[in-house]
């Protein structure tokens, strides 16, 4: 920019033009001096406009994301009720070291797991055969593929509500189903594994439809002619899938992963509102209760807001845990092929 | 042309989206409206606009009452502000109390969590025993008790209580051998929860499987446990639930009747309950009068004067709302003023003629409007008298801040797992371990 500015500036350093009046000195140094101003709040503003523009993000970021991570981190070393927040009573790594011993986290974290093992696998699995078949020519398929994306844009309490009434026991569509082809009524949500997959049923349906997009948008990335030179071997469609669908669709699949991952880590619309009593406890035995509820019912329900911030920074380290398993995964993968 | 017309339409209507969407954004993070212009004095045309924060359906706009206010006060302005769960309400309460934020000139408190106000909130409330015009004895003794500090400091004005009676159902009880005449069904099993559930028995026999003789397990043990002087804190603010006899007592006599199939396996006011309403489910319900109209709402046409009201075999309290007056709002005289003439016996009086909340008055319990009290469910029943008769029977109950958890978890991490075909004992357990969590800082 500042060449720019020399070039702009020489024919007048020059004086080359003759026929000007006397005053012309004092004037071209005003112009000069005024260019340079120009010139300077220019590269002000080239260097510092993109921070500005950067910023909105940024600002965000620390009041609604850096600040309660810090502060979360500090009141968890605290004991603190939510009557009286700013009256805390230092307890040090107390509400860490207790997590240890406390029986409810740990069945929460099982409960995490297990809903997140039975959500997201068939989930993924689902997804890519919807998008195997949407990636076929089909008649109207933009209809298909925003009917598919519909569940995702439905919010989740108006989602589970309908679940809860689909799952009753008393009332429930499902169990009147079972009833009428003489099969048991079913508890789904006092059962220990029938809620669980109850409320992955409500995770499943939400989400397969956004995964199947993903997969449908990297499938048609995938070069025809891969196809075509694996036909011309004699490979079949089936084998066609396995040998070039999937590996094109590796980094894609990585991906769906761990954003299915941080995703189940954090189910807890869904337990929530599935909850027979209306509590927090995920049922009367915690037995779909999840970490993310657990942590609601300490903060929110109990008013521990120490407690609940333990919780939350407990659930923060398990989910950085998890990425670097990832990423170690992932790079095995990627050295592999 | 064309082809640039369209482009710029769908220019325009992607704008509007983007631009809805934002307003939408800033809408959720603006304030709940109007506490700043309302709340500053006078609107354009000079009166005085007073805030209520309430929740559920607390009927003051319903009965009139508001608008009779203004008539008496022309210079005062009333609008509400109505959550409708208190679920809802209460932790935005706590968090604009804490915060001394976002208040209301008049807030309602539940009398669920009136104990923790009372202890962790009340230099936030102005003293209502010291306001104008308010009497003492106006209010049931252990009403007032209820919003008063250590100190003295009373915090709240009593509206509405839930003097606890049985609701029972004439038609089924006649099927199942039973006497249908109020008195004579009060008589069954008056003075003992015991004799209750033996009935209950009896009715088991008498009408088979079809029904049940109580709605819900949760029901019966709030029952017991209302109608007791200590429940889960002592006096001095210890939590005794587990040591106790009467908790355990109210705990095992509930396991019981969920043992000998007596009540339902349902838990009160969700989907499925409402539906055991609705189809006739159930024989008996312990009934404040603000269950008749749950029933009411939730009820065939058909079921209208077919229940009837007898006296609890112990009375007991059973709901009830204060209402309270924050310091930092900015017409703190002319909201006491209000709270003071709402919470009055003649306005609680019409307050229960028009709504069935139950006055906390007792000079109110020999007025027309509630000796007259009907309910369309209980046709002629004279349903005034007989929560009357139940709230002059109702004990002083020591209350604690953190009763709702502990009850919560008899309830529903306790006794309704007996109706799941878990053992008393495990039951038991498994509360107590959910409530000993929960309670811990």
């Amino acid at each position: 920019m500042t060449t720019r500015h020399d070039t702009a500036a020489s024919p007048v350093k020059g004086g080359a033009a003759p026929g000007r009046p006397p005053g012309g000195r004092a004037s071209a140094e005003a112009d000069r001096k005024k260019r340079a101003k120009l010139s300077r709040r220019w590269q002000r503003d080239m260097r510092w406009s993109p921070y500005a523009f950067v910023s909105p993000f940024f600002l965000l970021f620390l009041a609604f994301g850096l600040f309660p991570l810090i502060y979360t981190g500090w009141a968890s070393l605290h004991t603190v009720e939510l009557t009286a927040p700013t009256d805390m009573k230092w307890t040090g790594l107390d509400n860490y070291t207790r997590i240890f011993d406390d029986e409810f986290f740990w069945n929460a974290a099982k409960n995490t797991l297990w809903i997140g093992v039975i959500s997201t696998v068939p989930q993924l699995l689902m997804a890519m055969g919807l998008a195997h078949i949407l990636n076929y020519k089909l008649r109207a398929s933009t209809f298909y593929r925003v009917v598919m994306l519909a569940p995702y844009a439905t919010s989740i309490a108006a989602a589970s509500l309908v679940f809860v009434l689909l799952f009753g026991r008393d009332y429930g569509m499902i169990n009147w189903v079972l009833d009428m082809v003489g099969l048991d009524k079913i508890d789904w949500q006092n059962g220990s594994w029938s809620s669980k997959f109850a409320v992955s049923t409500i995770v499943i349906w939400r989400w397969t439809g956004y995964n199947a997009l993903i997969y449908l948008a990297a499938m048609q990335a995938i070069p025809q002619d891969l196809y075509e030179s694996a036909a011309l071997d004699g490979a079949n469609r089936w084998r066609q899938f396995i040998h070039v669908t999937l590996p094109s669709l590796r980094p894609t699949i990585l991906f769906t992963v761990v954003v299915s991952t941080i995703g189940a880590s954090q189910v807890f619309g869904e337990p929530l509102l599935f909850d027979a009593n209306k509590g927090a406890s995920g049922g009367s035995q915690h037995q779909f209760q999840t970490l993310g509820l657990y942590l609601y019912e300490q903060g929110w329900v109990n008013q521990h807001l120490g407690r609940a911030s333990a919780i939350a920074w407990a659930m923060f380290l398990i989910l950085i845990v998890i990425g670097i398993l990832n990423a170690v995964i992932s790079r095995r993968l990627r050295a592999s092929s | 042309m064309r082809a640039a017309r369209r482009g710029s339409a769908r220019k325009v209507v992607v704008m509007a989206a983007i631009a809805s969407l934002g307003a939408g954004l800033l809408a959720g993070c603006a304030d709940d409206g109007n506490d700043e212009d309302s709340s500053s004095s006078g609107d354009s045309s000079g009166k005085t606009t007073i805030t209520l924060g309430l929740f559920g359906t607390m009927g003051f706009k319903q009965a009139g009452l508001y608008e009779e206010y203004e008539k008496l006060n022309p210079d005062i302005n009333i609008e509400e502000n109505v959550t409708e769960r208190n679920e809802n309400y209460y932790p935005a309460l706590v968090n604009h109390l804490t915060t001394n934020s976002g208040l209301q000139d008049v807030q309602a408190i539940e009398v669920g969590n009136i104990a923790e106000v009372v202890a962790t909130q009340a230099d936030k409330f102005e003293d209502m025993s010291k306001a104008e015009g308010v009497k003492k004895d106006n209010w049931l003794d252990w009403k007032w008790q209820q919003a008063t500090t250590k100190d003295g400091a009373t915090i709240g004005l009593g509206t509405d209580i839930g003097p606890m009676a049985i609701c029972y159902r004439k038609d089924l009880f006649e099927k199942a051998g039973l006497p249908t005449d109020r008195d004579e069904v009060s008589k069954l099993w008056a003075g003992d929860w015991k004799k209750f559930v033996e009935v209950g028995e009896q009715y088991k026999k008498g009408a088979g499987k079809d029904t049940y003789f109580m709605d819900s397990p949760g029901g019966l043990i709030n029952a017991i446990l209302s109608s007791e002087k200590e429940k889960f804190y002592d006096a001095s603010g210890e939590v005794i639930y587990k040591t106790n006899p009467a908790v355990k007592a109210a705990f095992d006599l509930t396991a019981d009747a969920a043992e000998k199939g007596l009540v339902q396996s349902q838990t009160q006011f969700q989907p499925a309950w409402d539906q055991t309403v609705a189809n006739s489910l159930f024989a008996t319900v312990a009934c404040p009068p603000w269950m008749l109209g749950t029933i009411k709402e939730k009820s065939n046409p058909e079921s209208a004067g077919k229940w009837d009201v007898a006296q609890a075999p112990k009375s007991g309290n059973w709901g009830g709302t204060f209402l309270g007056v924050p310091k930092s709002g900015k017409h703190v005289k002319e909201a006491q003023k209000l709270i003071t003439w709402l919470t009055a016996p003649e306005q609680q009086a019409k307050l229960f003629s028009v709504m069935a909340s139950f006055p906390s008055a007792p000079s109110t319990y020999t007025m027309p409007e509630v000796t007259g009290g009907k309910n369309e469910m209980t046709g002629d029943a004279p349903i005034g008298k007989a929560f009357a008769k139940a709230a002059e029977e109702i004990p002083t109950q020591v209350i604690g801040p953190k009763d709702q958890i502990v009850q919560q978890g008899l309830t529903d991490n306790g006794v309704i797992l007996v109706t799941q075909g878990k053992s008393a004992k495990e039951a038991w357990d498994n509360a107590v371990k959910t409530i000993d969590n929960n309670l811990e800082k």
